[in-house]
């Protein structure tokens, strides 16, 4: 994906290709810039004005199968939401502050579900409710957003996603605005909906902790590209790319004294190294390495990574 | 070691409900901060975990005056802060600063970074030249990583974890001895972040510092602290030497919150 600054263009999704199978999750893990929220964006038809995008991106569910790239506006409305569901960070800024949550999730479902009567609809909404773990789900769907705690709130957004039946989930950073023990409720959630209804979860967050509790593979991205891939474990225990290795020492755990930030700042999108975007700030870095971009090359097995040293 | 800040019997209520309309009548009175006492010696990080609404905040705050508490005792170097007034307060202020949450919302926008870090010279020691003051600025912006063009230039110009370093620049300048950090790194990126709490750590080894650090993260806290208490709805629920609190925790929420922490394989 392309995007106009006043700087010129820049590329803030670069050469991504993935893939997430009916049940499967994967964790999207990236800092600010990396291009892992505006990835998720440019899969839901949601682009920044002025972008261009190239590429192939197709979805199949057992009805149909479809080329994202190639969707009309007429056609993505029907897709999201339908389709491919999204859950944001903050609920209080994603939901409607002067609409009960019930009427909410009943918007989505009408949308979707046209034809469905009005007391289909209800019950369909509460379902949802209850289905997202929110208690006296029939007496919440009356109440609005503040009245309701943060966990609360992204249950009811998470209820609002899964109300129409979509395939496939986006969750953006859905637990980062929460406390800890109300972030792994959630997590514990989203895990048992994504095996309950079969559900493709793409996780994006910046935390290795979270993805390592939800996530089964896990892409790293730096500067716009997955410059690593792997099944989780094999990621976060033997990490094959320096970026990676030193994001995992950057995040603290509960062992003291073992924190070794990386040196330097991620790269401006406008003025990235010719060569691999993280050679200015590796350790390991040779000549070679600011001469050209890696290819993605694999440790054996579907592990792999963009460095020379692979 | 000698002991810096002793706080005894700390306590702050608030009114539920009752909202804009209510004239404040009735309505029953809800503790933020309940008789909460602890002391820090120089040199140490006394680090204060808890979830969203436990009370974290509105101690630091109270710490340094910002909320005036209901009852207790706030004793820096042996001096009642509470009951100090005018030019002695002012006085010991200087000596306890702090760091804020967000790197964004803490700066002045249509200041230069020159003149929000040499702000607290201007207010507590209005006296001296501007020489002087542009030197204590620029050593101590480039004590936490910023060069001299930075001088010039303009909040919005810089990353998050440089605003950061602004912020901590700010709170440095007047050499105090105490630095309440409100949640200093979670607005940060985590690369960053780790930048910023080793930053810290340089410091308090360099200026034998003492903090106070409010956080929501036990894996953050474990970074810096010396002792740990672990406060919900007001109270500490438990308190001690960090190794102790992590390892062997005692309550049974500290173990509640210690088992949310998602772990990394192989950490």
């Amino acid at each position: 994906m392309e995007l106009p600054t006043a700087a010129g263009w820049v590329r803030p999704v670069n050469e991504v290709s993935l893939s997430i199978s009916a049940g499967e999750s994967l964790g999207l893990v990236g800092e600010s810039g990396s291009g892992k929220t505006m990835l998720s964006l440019a899969l839901m038809g949601l682009l920044p004005l002025g972008a261009r995008v190239s590429g192939e991106a197709s979805l199949a569910t057992e009805a149909s199968t479809k080329s994202l790239m190639a969707l009309g506006e007429r056609e993505w409305r029907d897709v999201r939401g339908g389709e491919i569901a999204m859950v944001f960070q903050e609920p209080m800024t994603s939901l409607n502050p002067v609409m009960r949550i019930g009427a909410q999730i009943e918007e989505t479902i009408r949308a979707h579900h046209p034809k469905l009567s009005a007391n289909e609809v209800k019950r369909k909404a509460v379902d949802s409710l209850r289905r997202a773990a929110v208690p006296e789900p029939e007496a919440r769907a009356e109440q609005f957003p503040h009245q309701l705690s943060g966990g609360l709130r992204q249950r009811a957004m998470i209820a609002m996603a899964l109300a129409a039946g979509p395939r496939l989930l986006f969750a953006d950073e859905p637990t980062t605005a929460l406390d800890v023990t109300v972030q792994k409720q959630i997590l514990d959630l989203l895990d048992g909906l994504r095996r309950e209804l079969k559900l493709g979860l793409l996780f994006i967050t910046h935390d290795l902790g979270v993805v390592a509790q939800v996530a089964e593979r896990v892409a790293v991205m730096y500067a716009g590209r997955i410059i690593e891939e792997g099944p989780v474990r094999n990621v976060l225990a033997k990490p094959l790319h320096p970026y990676t290795q030193g994001l995992l020492r950057s995040s603290p755990t509960l062992k003291r004294g073992a924190l070794m930030p990386i040196p330097g700042a991620v790269p401006q999108l406008i003025a990235l190294p010719p060569g691999c975007a993280f050679e200015p700030r590796c350790d390991l870095r040779r000549a070679e390495c600011a001469a050209e971009i890696p290819a993605l090359r694999t440790s054996g097995g579907d592990h792999a990574a963009r460095c020379i040293l692979v | 070691m000698e002991t810096l800040l002793t706080v005894r019997e700390l306590r702050k209520t608030y009114r539920r409900g009752g909202g804009v309309f209510s004239q404040g009548t009735g309505g029953a009175r809800f503790t933020a901060v309940d008789n909460v006492s602890f002391s820090i010696n120089r040199g140490e990080t006394f680090a204060v975990v808890g979830e969203s609404g436990c009370g974290k905040t509105t101690l630091a705050r109270m710490l340094l005056r910002l909320i005036e508490p209901d009852g207790g005792e706030i004793l820096f170097e042996g001096r009642n802060l509470l009951t100090l007034r005018g030019e002695a307060l002012r006085s010991q202020r200087r000596q306890m600063q702090m760091v804020f949450q967000d790197p964004f919302a803490s700066l002045n926008p249509r200041m230069r970074v020159s003149e929000i870090v040499a702000e607290p010279l201007a207010i507590h020691e209005p006296g001296l030249s501007e020489t002087e003051r542009l030197a204590r600025t620029t050593a101590i912006l480039g004590r936490v990583g910023l060069n001299e063009d930075a001088m010039r230039r303009y909040p919005h110009e810089f990353s998050g974890g440089q605003r950061q370093r602004i912020g901590i620049a700010r709170a440095l300048i007047l050499q105090p001895k105490l630095i309440v950090a409100d949640e200093p790194v979670s607005a940060l990126d985590v690369s960053v972040g780790a930048q910023v709490l080793l930053l810290l750590q340089e410091l308090q080894r360099e200026f034998a510092l003492a903090y106070i650090f409010i956080s929501h993260s036990l894996p953050v806290v474990a970074q810096l602290a010396t002792h740990i208490a672990v406060m919900r709805a007001g109270l500490f629920v438990e308190t001690g030497p960090a190794d102790k609190v992590l390892d062997q925790p005692q309550h049974d929420y500290t173990r509640e919150l210690l088992s949310a922490v998602p772990e990394l394989p192989g950490a």
